[in-house]
């Protein structure tokens, strides 16, 4: 059986799609907080900027991965067990089994990927301007319009699932953006 | 040497995969291999299905591997109709 065929048998879409959006919105956030923490400071060397930012986002990735993997990994074990306890039977040599093993790496690295991907794609004007590309206003600026985007394209996403309407979906995290943006300023700005 | 041409089959599965997705995985087995699967009980975790499958020739160790695969068990083997393979070339 396929790796999406495993994911199927132990209905495991739902969870991926909640690492997902939770583990990406943690790393959209933190982001947009560092930056805007820089950005409400005094102006520092961009290459500070881009290690403060990367190390934030190592370790959400591997927070991420670890996490999820320790507790998944354990969570399956205990579904397999007690479906061989009511089978009678052991079931090694089952897709339940292949998929005890296989779901967990797979949640982990979706848990641990989505952050660090949404920080880099955060982070991209800084390297351009790291490498010498002109661009229209300040890379921090830029950023945190990407880690809005990315607020905002996460609740659009999440609209596919509940049904909601994209928009309003959309907004209402954009909002949690804006609200984040609004209480570094009283705290930090 | 005889082969399978039809196998009714007791067997214990869990939940998941469902009958249709248990049915269908039996049918892509072999060429030709008709799957009709009937579930009998339902308890909370498992549920008891009858599987019968004919086909020209059925492969019964792919077939018992295949609901091993997944996780399911043979409980017993209620009717087998066999035939030699003369038998088999001249029907076909």
């Amino acid at each position: 059986m396929d790796i999406k065929g495993l994911v199927a048998l132990t209905h495991s879409q739902g969870i991926i799609r909640r690492y997902f959006i939770v583990n990406g919105f943690d790393g959209a956030l933190t982001m947009l907080g560092l930056i805007l923490g820089f950005l409400f400071s005094t102006p520092t060397d961009i290459n500070n900027i881009i290690n403060v930012c990367m190390g934030a986002s190592i370790a959400l990735c591997v927070s991420g991965i670890s996490s999820a993997y320790v507790s998944e990994s354990a969570e399956r074990k205990y579904v397999l067990t007690k479906l061989e306890n009511a089978m009678i039977t052991d079931l090694s040599q089952s897709s339940h089994a292949h998929a005890a093993r296989i779901v967990p790496i797979v949640i982990a690295l979706v848990n641990g990927l989505a952050p660090l991907l949404i920080s880099l794609l955060i982070l991209l004007p800084l390297w351009l301007y790291k490498s010498g590309v002109v661009l229209p206003i300040s890379p921090l600026i830029i950023s945190v319009f990407i880690a809005m985007t990315v607020i905002f394209l996460l609740g659009v996403f999440l609209s596919r699932v509940s049904g909601m309407s994209w928009w309003l979906s959309g907004i209402r995290t954009l909002l949690v953006g804006i609200l984040t943006a609004a209480l570094i300023f009283v705290f930090v700005g | 040497m005889a082969t399978i041409r039809r196998i009714i089959l007791d067997v214990l599965k869990p939940h998941h995969p469902n009958a249709y997705e248990f049915a269908m995985f039996l049918a892509d087995l072999g060429n030709e291999y008709v799957v009709h699967l009937a579930v009998i009980e339902v308890d909370e975790n498992t549920e008891t299905v009858q599987l019968e499958l004919k086909a020209p020739s059925i492969d019964f160790e792919l077939v018992q591997a295949a609901i091993i695969e997944m996780g399911a068990s043979l409980h017993s083997i209620d009717e087998v109709d066999a035939c030699s393979q003369i038998n088999v070339n001249q029907q076909d």
